[in-house]
């Protein structure tokens, strides 16, 4: 074994137009990027609807760790490593509940505030005198590096240092205003259960599809397009109001120029989105009072400019999308190289109408449930590409589409719709947050990985 | 024969008659003979598949299906299509049946729920999935057709790959 940098490790797997297939097919890349790139960037974790009341606690993951969002009694929102530091046990394991003023272990009954402080050990006499104070199981549950909750969606650092929240989101910030602003309580609350979608394929395929702007007409001929067909053979009269399900689903098929004008736009840092200047959700109906609604808190001229913004997918490196217009995250939660397990969650707009948050539960089950029509060509195009690429004939992903030299990635860049810049910046991202902190002269040296990887 | 064994026996009939409907809307599904299947519906039928466990409100939260008779068109149509990258090979499923329990049995309406085990197949995947369904059944020009399906999967909170044909 030879040590080895980490740039030496993941620098020959990278060109500007292209990646290697082993960032998507190598179980020893997607350990680098659970140890180095989700502990340096800010992960999402929940919203804070989910937990409304003290002690309300949920669980989930930031990256591979098993973290829970709790509550604390001076109502901030804590993320918590879900682990025992007396035996390793989670501490909860049901998706979500209240657990009062603390948790308790259920193996020996070790207790802790919601802010992970060690409270009490039953017969602590046992450790009199074992220099348990300076243990590592004193301190109780651990803490994520850092925490924030902006509007109401939680992030975490999983590392004690970094780069901070607003350096890191920059102006991308701007499309969870939009989401957030859209209420009329400038207030977002989850909706039901989100739709959980098992993918076997790499969670960076489903993050750069958000803006593959060149598939939709492709891969989703079948539902869109067929839509299309049965609606103009359908006998009906002229002038006939289109069901909800036409506006959703056929605007998948519109033609490539209405893709290449819709425009994307890429943030520094990964970020990036499409629709900038329209986009598929740009002619969904009126719902009756909520303009009012939303004028009322904010007055006619801003409402309009609120609503005038038809961002399509807003990608958040690394692994979630948001729909301003329609109230939807996505959560792409990295469980193997070839392992995805996607939750797409819903809002309701605090103080807007009940068709709004309908017409986005529509959405949801028509194109990203595990039982929908859309989903089902985008999961056969991703399981399709992890198989593919088991093939050593060629070893390269292209990205290259409207390549430009000496692109800027570290600029904010507004272009056609069809770009493949935005996959381009994730990847520039990549690279930075797997290296952040790491000595690159080879000083944070590595093993190199086993010759069968 | 008295009257009250008259409309006992009659009332065994229907319920027979409500049985044989589900086994054969069953049966049409797993056949594959899904153009056949629409004519089961009426022109205002939902089929509705949950997403959480007892689910009260299929339009407001996230359900895995809650579809008009358009979405079901469409959705047949799709699996005919030929460019329909998902179905390429076509899956094939499998309903094993409990006996239907009768709710409600009226002149022109009639409620009833079956336990069945549903299995789907493609390629060298199979899955079985535990299902409660409910028919909600309206007796429209002589023939029994559904106003409501209601399918509730006994792991609806679990993350699934695929699920392609129709529970």
């Amino acid at each position: 074994m030879t040590a080895m940098s980490l740039a030496e490790r993941i620098d020959p797997l990278m060109r500007p137009q292209a990646v290697h297939r082993d960032l998507y097919t190598s179980q020893d890349i997607y350990r680098l990027e659970m140890r180095h790139l989700f502990r340096n960037t800010w992960v999402y974790v929940g919203h804070d609807s989910q937990v409304p009341n003290k002690g309300d606690y949920y669980t989930t993951q930031v990256g591979d760790q098993p973290v829970i969002m709790v509550r604390h009694v001076d109502n901030e929102v804590k993320v918590l490593h879900n682990r025992c530091p007396h035996k390793g046990t989670k501490i909860v394991i049901d998706r979500s509940g209240n657990t009062g003023k603390f948790f308790r272990c259920p193996y020996h009954a070790w207790s802790f505030k919601t802010d992970g402080c060690l409270l009490a050990i039953p017969l602590k006499k046992g450790y009199e005198g074992t220099g348990f104070d300076q243990s590592e199981a004193a301190g109780g549950m651990a803490s994520v590096g850092a925490v924030e909750n902006y509007r109401g969606f939680v992030f975490a650092r999983l590392a004690e240092d970094g780069i901070g929240f607003h350096e890191y989101f920059g102006g991308s910030l701007s499309s969870f205003d939009n989401m957030v602003d859209r209420s009329p309580e400038g207030r977002l609350i989850v909706s039901g259960q989100p739709l959980r979608y098992m993918h076997k394929c790499n969670w960076k395929m489903l993050v750069e599809n958000q803006t593959d702007t060149c598939h939709p007409m492709v891969a989703h001929e079948s539902s869109a397009g067929t839509a299309v067909k049965i609606w103009e053979e359908m006998e009906k009269p002229e002038g006939a109001p289109k069901p909800p399900a036409m506006e959703i689903i056929a605007p998948f098929m519109s033609p490539y120029e209405f893709f290449e004008n819709m425009g994307i736009r890429t943030w520094p840092n990964g970020h990036g989105h499409t629709g900038v200047h329209h986009s598929i959700h740009s002619d969904y109906s009126a719902v009756p009072g909520y303009f009012e609604a939303l004028s009322a808190t904010h007055g006619e001229e801003r409402a309009k400019t609120i609503l005038g913004e038809n961002r399509h997918n807003t990608v958040y490196f690394p692994n979630i999308m948001i729909k301003g217009p329609i109230q939807q995250l996505r959560n792409f939660i990295p469980l193997a190289a070839d392992r995805t397990l996607v939750e797409s969650w819903i809002f309701r707009l605090a103080g807007a109408p009940d068709e709004l948050v309908a017409r986005t539960a529509m959405y949801n089950r028509m194109i990203n449930a595990p039982t929908s029509m859309v989903g089902h060509d985008d999961l056969e195009m991703y399981e399709r590409a992890q198989e593919g690429m088991a093939s050593d004939g060629l070893e390269w992903v292209n990205v290259q589409r409207l390549y430009e030299d000496g692109e800027n990635l570290e600029e904010e860049a507004v272009l056609n719709g069809t770009t493949e810049r935005q996959m381009r910046n994730q990847f520039h991202a990549w690279r930075k947050f797997m290296l952040w902190g790491e000595n690159q002269s080879g000083a944070a040296a590595m093993q190199r990985p086993e010759a069968a990887e | 024969m008295n009257d009250v064994m008259t409309a006992e026996a009659t009332r065994g009939t229907a319920a027979q008659e409500i049985a044989d409907f589900v086994h054969d809307e069953a049966w049409l599904l797993d056949d594959g003979r899904f153009t056949e299947w629409l004519d089961l519906w009426t022109p205002e039928g939902i089929y509705w598949m949950p997403l959480d466990w007892k689910q009260q409100d299929a339009v407001h939260e996230t359900s895995l299906l809650h579809e008009d008779q358009f979405m079901l068109r469409l959705r047949v149509e799709r699996l005919n299509g030929a460019r329909t990258f998902s179905q390429k090979p076509k899956s094939r499923c499998h309903h094993v049946l409990n006996r239907p329990r009768v709710l409600e049995l009226g002149e022109d309406r009639a409620k009833v729920v079956t336990q069945m085990h549903y299995v789907e197949t493609r390629l060298d995947e199979q899955f079985l999935l535990a299902v409660t369904v409910t028919h909600d059944l309206v007796r429209q020009d002589g023939r029994w057709k559904m106003a409501l399906k209601r399918v509730d999967l006994l792991n609806s909170d679990a993350a699934f790959g695929n699920i392609q044909l129709l529970p």
